[in-house]
């Protein structure tokens, strides 16, 4: 098999992904975003002293981050199964497309919108930065990093919603997801928990631990909001550990998917 | 010799069902059946008789409990294959947001149509399932016979070798089942292989070669349409005008069924043997012979046959749920165009 | 066995998830390391628990519980790097208990080890009677609350009136400990004494589950031990001086007058070692910590070194 068709075909897939979602409207939420956010930055602007830029950061980012993940969350788990229900799966699969491609297809087309998405919110947060600061400072440029790592989760997000809807229904794989997400926040904290239990239970805690995705490190933004930078090494980390947990995902996703009796 | 197009091979599905997926449940018992290139073969049975089940199994939808298929010489699971069929689902909805056009040339792309040929054959397939006026508007706004065109356009974009069309005809007008039975048989000059599904027993016996008819899973009888209708009846069918309100009793005499049709219009069926007999009845009656046909066994009686004997209940049944299937298909398109446009 | 298309993939997928998997705990450590050493983590950007109350959404327990995971650990860390840097241990339990003002263990652990001087502990004991205060407003059944209380006033400030108040308004508490009555009576009279301040430690040994505490107050009575040990030794010498008019040369000079029996050792088995000058010193000062005698002159009462951590490797 050729592989620039292969790459073609998940490239044709994705796209069509992001066209759906983009004409589905999803990018209203953009609207909402900025509503909230020009809101928040006359407010500040008016009634707090000295931290306006710590406000803006702090809620822009937040807004970013949970904007971002409700939108992963509920076009991810809808990805297959939606495709199911219009049988449109079948016509897409009845051609020269991989099952694997099509998984992995999807996985570009949702961090593609999330990435355009992200984008225009971006572009938000250092307007609302300059209206209330009215100057750019060096220390904005981590903002710019906590983004990027912002960025990062949503593709751990978007495939755990797609390794969960390979095998459940569109509700349930909200729940898994939504719950991974909540618990990935904590993970510091469960590998803390796991540091001190012993025996069995330590291995099992253990294993959780580090099966959970690590969001913790991901989450630079009140770091960010006091101007604190972000050290290299750990882009460099969280870049990696971010692909990597996803792959590890989608290559979970296709496992379960490559096996599924689509009834 | 020739290779045929579709070889199943003792293709077996069973599903797991109930809480703990341990209770097996048939959906496909062994099923072998050969289909020739070039033939259009049609798939009898009601509905959940594992049409769509056999169907799901050839395009590697679902995996087969056991058994296997070779389709057009190459083992079913073999990408190549791919290439060359093309498959219409039952009710397909497709994806809401993308026009008509745009939808084909997804999958176009998709099927590996070069890009310079790629708009040419989308247009073209356009105008051929007569969509040529619609094909810049997004695809929730069409309607279910739309829906349905698109369906079939897809099927045959790419020129495949084999096209594979669940229930092609079920929730379209009288028109739109014209149309589909037209393409068909345009397919069917073009030397390609169609292996479609059904229920409308009467679609299938003007466009088939073959039919089989499969219930609960069973194949329970193939054969060329030709054959399963020939006149093995023996009886033959006159029409002609009664002089008057009465037909005459010598034709009763030879065991003649006879009916009035409008005015003195008369249908007598008879035994083929009295054929000569009845006809000098009628000369020296004086009456005028309208036509001499000999009657054959329609489809539909074939297919009740081979669902007999107990099924014969459940498929009245059956037919009344489907009415009330096609109302409610009904009800949701007038609905849907409401909302559409 | 043949290749099918789909085994390939399986395979292949099986493989990517093994060393993505792989991959993604190696990140993970390296993140975990990276963070433990970066001054960013020790800040602690939420300090107000109003804002963390709302952001909790009624889950304050959690958040509680969470928060005191942090301060344990965090205390280990910063005890494990020999930082002595413990600024963030008040706050940690300020919000810890504010969170959840019934998390009794947090109370303990901040009347332990945020008083006592670094590298032990944060050096603030005004922060530890605060907080301990602040648990008996919300905990006024609680003896153990008084305990800390005067366990504070006794070791770290050594204010014996206030340790005695604390001590007999705890001992008149239901369930309480059979030794905070005896504590109470003994601060105004033998306060400075040994035994009072072994069953100080006795009780908070008694008191707490909490392996941390244990091995502080164990490490404590342990001192207390050879302090007292050496205390007595000096006074026998001092005897035998006044006797025979010359220091002892050896324990032997000394058993034979007939004061002690055998060469007397710490409580860990090592001799104690006569000086020629007349005075004690234990063997190895490093070996036994928290003592105040028998160290060589000028010499730091040793402190414990980080326990045994389990490694961030």
């Amino acid at each position: 098999m050729n592989s620039n068709v292969t790459g073609a075909r998940i490239g044709y897939i994705a796209f069509n992904t992001f066209r759906e979602a983009v004409r589905d409207r999803v990018l209203y939420n953009l609207i909402a975003f900025a509503l909230l956010l020009s809101g928040a930055a006359i407010l500040v602007g008016e009634i707090s002293i000295d931290i306006e830029r710590l406000v803006v950061v702090n809620l822009g980012l937040t807004a970013v981050s949970l904007f971002g993940v409700v939108i992963a969350i509920f076009i991810g788990i809808g990805l297959v199964s939606k495709e199911i229900d219009k049988r449109t799966l079948y016509t897409v699969l009845s051609r020269p497309v991989r099952r694997w491609e099509f998984v992995v297809g999807k996985f570009f087309g949702l961090t593609g919108t999330l990435v355009v998405n992200t984008f225009f919110m971006a572009l938000g947060v250092f307007l609302a930065l300059v209206y209330v600061a009215h100057k750019f400072e060096p220390m904005d440029v981590w903002v710019l990093a906590a983004l990027y790592f912002i960025v990062l989760q949503f593709f751990i997000v978007c495939a755990l919603a797609l390794f969960f809807s390979s095998f459940s229904t569109p509700l349930m794989s909200a729940i898994f997801t939504f719950a991974l997400f909540v618990i990935g926040n904590l993970s510091e904290d469960l590998r803390g928990f796991a540091r001190v239990t012993s025996g069995l239970g330590g291995a099992v805690a253990t294993a959780i631990a580090y099966m959970v995705p690590n969001f913790s490190a991901l989450n630079v933004i009140s770091q960010v909001a006091h101007g604190d930078p972000v050290p290299g090494r750990l882009i460099l980390y969280n870049t990696a550990y971010a692909l990597l947990y996803s792959a590890m995902a989608i290559s979970g996703a296709v496992l379960i998917f490559q096996r599924r009796n689509l009834k | 010799m020739a290779i045929a197009a579709i070889e199943i091979l003792d293709l077996e599905k069973s599903y797991l069902v109930g809480f703990w997926r341990k209770r097996p449940k048939l959906a496909l018992r062994p099923l072998r059946l050969t289909i020739e290139e070039g033939e259009v073969f049609g798939f009898l049975g009601p509905n959940g008789a594992g049409k769509t089940t056999t169907l799901k199994l050839l395009m590697g939808l679902v995996f087969p409990t056991a058994g296997t298929a070779r389709i057009l010489g190459m083992d079913m699971d073999d990408p190549r294959v791919k290439a060359q069929i093309g498959f219409l689902p039952e009710q397909p909805y497709f994806y809401d947001h993308l026009t008509a056009r745009e939808l084909l040339n997804y999958y176009g792309q998709l099927s590996g149509i070069p890009s310079k040929e790629r708009s040419a054959r989308v247009e073209q397939m356009l105008a051929r399932v007569g969509l040529s006026d619609s094909a810049g508007i997004q695809l929730r706004k069409f309607s279910k016979g739309m829906l349905q065109r698109v369906g079939l356009a897809q099927a045959i974009l790419h020129d495949p070798k084999l096209v594979f069309l669940d229930e092609p005809m079920s929730g379209l007008d009288p028109m739109g089942r014209r149309e589909v039975r037209d393409l068909i048989q345009q397919l069917r000059q073009e030397g390609k292989t169609v292996f479609f599904s059904t229920h409308i027993l009467s679609d299938a016996e003007s466009l088939c070669d073959r039919v089989a008819v499969i219930h609960q899973g069973e194949l329970r009888g193939v054969g060329k349409v030709a054959e399963l209708t020939s006149g093995t009846q023996g009886k033959v069918e006159i029409v002609f005008y009664a002089n008057a309100q009465q037909v005459p009793t010598a034709l009763t005499a030879l065991g003649a069924e006879s009916r009035f049709g409008g005015g003195n219009m008369v249908n007598s069926v008879l035994p083929e043997a009295q054929q000569d007999a009845a006809l000098d009845v009628l000369r020296r009656e004086h009456m005028k012979l309208i036509s001499l046909t000999p009657v054959r066994r329609s489809l539909e009686e074939y297919y009740i046959q081979q669902l007999r004997p107990a099924e014969n209940e459940e498929i009245r049944n059956q037919e009344s749920h489907k009415q009330e299937n096609q109302k409610n298909e009904l009800r949701e398109e007038a609905s849907r165009k409401g909302v559409g446009v | 066995m043949k290749m099918t298309p789909t085994r390939r993939v399986t395979l292949a997928a099986t493989a990517v998830f093994l060393l993505s998997l792989s991959g993604s705990v190696t990140a993970i450590h390296a993140i975990d390391r990276l963070q433990a050493n970066s001054v960013p983590q020790q800040a602690l950007y939420l300090r107000s628990t109003k804002v963390l109350r709302r952001l909790s959404l009624g889950y304050t327990g959690l958040l509680a519980d969470i928060y005191w995971t942090r301060a344990v650990q965090y205390f280990g860390q910063q005890h494990h790097n020999d930082s002595g840097d413990f600024r963030l241990l008040s706050p940690l339990l300020e919000v810890t208990t504010e969170l959840d003002p019934q998390l009794l263990p947090a109370y303990q652990f901040g009347a332990n080890f945020l008083a006592p001087k670094p590298p032990n502990g944060a050096g603030l004991p005004g922060a530890a009677l605060a907080l301990t205060q602040y648990g008996i407003a919300h905990n006024p059944d609680q003896w153990r609350l008084y305990y800390n209380l005067g366990f504070i006033y006794y070791t770290e400030l050594n204010d014996y009136a206030k340790a005695a108040d604390a001590f007999k308004r705890g001992s008149e508490l239901p369930g309480t400990n059979d030794f905070m009555p005896i504590l109470a009576a003994r601060m105004a009279q033998h306060a400075g004494e040994f035994d009072t301040a072994r069953m100080l430690w006795f009780t908070t040994y008694q008191s707490t589950k909490d392996a941390r505490i244990r091995q502080n107050a164990v490490e404590h009575l342990l001192a207390l031990q050879v302090d007292e040990d050496i205390t007595r030794l000096e006074q026998v010498i001092q005897k035998y001086r006044a006797q025979t008019g010359h220091l002892p040369s050896s324990f032997g000079d000394i058993e034979r007058a007939g004061f002690i029996r055998g060469t007397p050792a710490d409580p860990k088995g090592h001799a104690y070692r006569l000086m020629p000058d007349g005075r004690i010193e234990v063997e190895d000062p490093k070996k036994i910590y928290f003592i105040t005698k028998g160290l060589p002159p000028g010499a730091e009462p040793p402190q414990p070194p980080h326990e045994p951590q389990p490694d961030l490797k």
